[in-house]
C-alpha cells in the first residue's frame, strides 16, 4: 500500500453545499444589519447624523482638535515664529492674534493694536541666546525673528484655520469673534465677516461678544444706526444677564458695548439716553476723566437744547 | 566606482518600476487640490496652509520611498540569494553597500524633483510668486537629511532580522527626533543627574534632521538661508552619513550571508 503523494488529488465534496452556507449567511447579515439599524437611529451617541463631516470623523475630541487648528492661526499669525511645547513662554504668553483684535472702546485714547514699543515688551523670551552650537546653527533653519501678519490682506492665511476649528468647536465665541475682526479690518470683507457671525450667533444665541460684533457691521458696513442699536441693546442685555452676576464680569466688553452705545445715540440726537450710557461708560471704562469730559459737554449740549 | 554606479542604477530602475512612488505622488498630488478646492470666505489667494499641507505630505512620502527602498535592499538580495553572484563578480562588500545607498539616495532625489516641481507650480499658480533658490535650498536640504535616513536604515537592514521591524523602528527613530530633537537640551535642563547628562550626550549624539527642515521658512515665505548655513548642513549630514555606512559595512563584512 504506497503512499499517495502530489497535489492533484480532489478535495472531499462537504456534505453541505457552499452555496447554501453563502445564502444562510447573507440573511444572518441582513437580519442583523435591520436590528442594528434600529438601533443606531435610537442611539443618542450616534453621530451619522451629524451635519459636519468633521464632527462625524473626530466625533468629541473635536474640542481639542479646535483648540489645535486656533493656536494653529496664531502660529501663522506669527509668521512661524511661536514657542513650543518645551518653552516656558507658551504657559504665559497670551495669544497675541485674539488680544489684537479686542479693539478698545469707542472713543479711548489707547491706540489700537499693538505696534512700535508694545510689539517689543511682548517680545516672547523663548528665543534666548543659544544654548550650544546646534542650537545656534539650528536657528537658521526656522523662523526667529518676530513677525506678525498685519499688512493689509495678510491675515488672510490665519483664516482656514479659524474657519476649521469653528467647525470643530462652533460653541467656542472667541472663533467667531477673531475671525469677524480680521475679515472687517485687514481684509474688508464685512459681507463675509457678518454672515460669519450670524453663524456663531446662531451656535451661541446668548453670545454678548457676537451681537456687539453684528452691531459694530450694522453700524459701520451698512450705516444703519436703528440696527446697529438694536444689536448693541441685545448685547447689553446678554451681558447682564451672564455677566452682571459674577464675581469678576467682563469688563472689557461693558465698556465696548456701552461706549458705543452711547456715542451711537448721542450721534443720533437721543442724548438723554446717551447721558444715560456715558454714566455706565464711566463706571466701567479704564479712563473715566475723558468719559466724564464727554459727559460734561453732553450735559451742557442737553441744557443747550431746549433753549434751541 | 563604475561597479558602485551600476549597482545604484539597478535600484533606481527598481525604484521606477515599483509602484510606491507613482501611488505616494497621486495621493500628494490629489489631496492637495481637494485642499486647494476648498473655498474660505471667497478668497483665492489664500495660499499657505496648502503649502502646508503639501509640504506635509510630501516629507511623509519621501520618508516611505526612502525607508521601504533601502530597507529591503540587503535582506531581498539574501532572501533570493542573488547576494552571492553579485558578490562573485567580484564586488567587495563594501561597494555593495555604497552602491545601495547611492542608488536610493539617486533615487530619493528624482523623486523629490518631481514632488518639489509639482509644488513649486502649486504655490506659484496660487501666490503669483516664484522662489526658486528658496524651494533649491529646501530640496537640497531634504535630500540630505533623507540621504541620512537611508544610510541609517541600511545599517538597520544588517542588524535587524526582519524588514517591518527595521522599518518600524528607523520610522520611530526619525520621527522622534524630526519632533522632539531640537528640544532635548531643554528637557534634560530640568532633570536630574544622572539623567540630565545622559540626555544630554543623547542631545549631541543623534543627528539632528530638524536642521534640514525648512518647511516653515518656505510656509511663511521667510528668505533664503545663508549659502554657508546649507554647506555646514550638507557637510554635518555627509558625516553622519559616512558614520552609518561605515557601521554598516562592519556588520555586513562579518555577517554570514546564508
Amino acid at each position: 500500500m504506497g503512499v499517495k503523494t502530489g497535489t492533484s488529488s480532489t478535495p472531499p465534496a462537504s456534505p453541505i453545499p457552499i452555496g447554501w452556507c453563502m445564502a444562510l449567511l447573507l440573511t444572518l447579515c441582513l437580519t442583523l444589519a435591520t436590528c442594528l439599524q434600529l438601533f443606531f437611529q435610537n442611539w443618542a451617541g450616534g453621530r451619522a447624523e451629524s451635519a459636519s463631516v468633521l464632527n462625524v470623523l473626530v466625533g468629541d475630541s473635536r474640542e481639542m482638535f479646535a483648540g489645535y487648528f486656533f493656536e494653529h492661526a496664531d502660529i501663522y499669525f506669527h509668521s512661524g515664529f511661536y514657542p513650543s511645547l518645551f518653552d516656558q513662554a507658551a504657559k504665559t504668553e497670551k495669544s497675541e492674534m485674539t488680544e489684537t483684535q479686542k479693539e478698545p472702546a469707542a472713543g479711548s485714547s489707547t491706540k489700537e493694536g499693538h505696534t512700535g514699543e508694545k510689539e517689543h515688551d511682548d517680545l516672547p523670551d523663548f528665543m534666548k541666546a543659544p544654548s550650544d552650537w546646534i542650537d545656534r546653527l539650528d536657528r537658521f533653519f526656522h523662523p526667529s525673528s518676530h513677525l506678525h501678519l498685519e499688512k493689509a490682506g495678510e491675515a488672510r492665511e490665519i483664516l482656514p484655520w479659524l474657519r476649521i476649528a469653528a467647525e470643530l468647536d462652533p460653541h467656542r465665541v472667541q472663533l467667531y469673534v477673531t475671525t469677524a475682526f480680521w475679515l472687517r479690518k485687514n481684509m474688508g470683507k464685512d459681507g463675509e465677516a457678518e454672515e460669519f457671525l450670524r453663524q456663531g450667533w446662531k451656535a451661541n444665541p446668548d453670545s454678548y461678544e457676537i451681537l456687539f460684533e453684528l452691531g459694530l457691521i450694522q453700524e459701520e458696513f451698512h450705516k444703519d444706526p436703528d440696527r446697529a442699536r438694536n444689536f448693541f441693546e441685545a448685547a447689553l442685555r446678554k451681558w447682564r444677564s451672564s455677566e452682571a452676576a459674577k464675581a469678576e464680569p467682563d469688563r472689557f466688553s461693558l465698556d465696548r458695548i456701552v461706549s458705543r452705545l452711547a456715542l451711537l445715540e448721542e450721534a443720533t440726537g437721543h442724548l438723554p439716553q446717551a447721558l444715560e450710557y456715558m454714566i455706565l461708560w464711566k463706571s466701567v471704562s479704564v479712563s473715566p476723566g475723558l468719559v466724564q469730559e464727554r459727559i460734561d459737554a453732553l450735559q451742557t449740549r442737553i441744557k443747550e437744547k431746549p433753549k434751541s | 566606482m563604475n561597479t558602485v554606479l551600476a549597482i545604484s542604477m539597478v535600484v533606481i530602475k527598481e525604484l521606477y518600476r515599483r509602484k510606491d512612488f507613482y501611488v505616494l505622488f497621486i495621493l500628494t498630488a490629489l489631496m492637495t487640490l481637494a485642499m486647494g478646492s476648498l473655498n474660505f470666505f471667497n478668497d483665492d489667494r489664500i495660499v499657505r496652509y496648502l503649502k502646508e499641507i503639501c509640504l506635509l505630505l510630501i516629507w511623509v512620502s519621501g520618508l516611505v520611498i526612502a525607508m521601504a527602498t533601502a530597507a529591503r535592499q540587503i535582506p531581498t538580495e539574501k532572501e533570493n540569494r542573488t547576494i552571492f553572484p553579485l558578490l562573485a563578480k567580484p564586488v567587495t562588500r563594501a561597494q555593495v553597500v555604497v552602491g545601495k545607498f547611492l542608488g536610493c539616495w539617486f533615487a530619493c532625489g528624482l523623486a523629490l524633483v518631481v514632488f518639489y516641481v509639482f509644488f513649486a507650480i502649486l504655490s506659484g499658480a496660487r501666490e503669483h510668486a516664484w522662489p526658486l533658490l528658496n524651494y533649491f535650498q529646501a530640496l537640497w536640504l531634504h535630500w540630505w537629511m533623507l540621504a541620512v535616513v537611508i544610510a541609517l536604515t541600511l545599517l538597520g537592514s544588517v542588524v535587524y532580522s526582519a524588514v517591518s521591524a527595521n522599518i518600524t523602528i528607523t520610522f520611530i527613530m526619525v520621527s522622534g527626533i524630526l519632533l522632539l530633537g531640537r528640544h532635548l537640551h531643554k528637557v534634560a535642563m530640568r532633570m536630574s543627574e544622572p539623567s540630565q547628562t545622559i540626555l544630554g550626550v543623547v542631545y549631541f549624539a543623534i543627528p539632528h534632521l530638524e536642521f534640514f527642515d525648512v518647511r516653515d521658512l518656505i510656509i511663511h515665505n521667510w528668505g533664503l538661508i545663508p549659502w554657508w548655513v546649507c554647506g555646514v548642513a550638507t557637510l554635518y549630514a555627509a558625516a553622519y552619513c559616512a558614520l552609518f555606512l561605515t557601521l554598516t559595512w562592519l556588520t555586513f563584512r562579518r555577517q554570514a550571508l546564508n
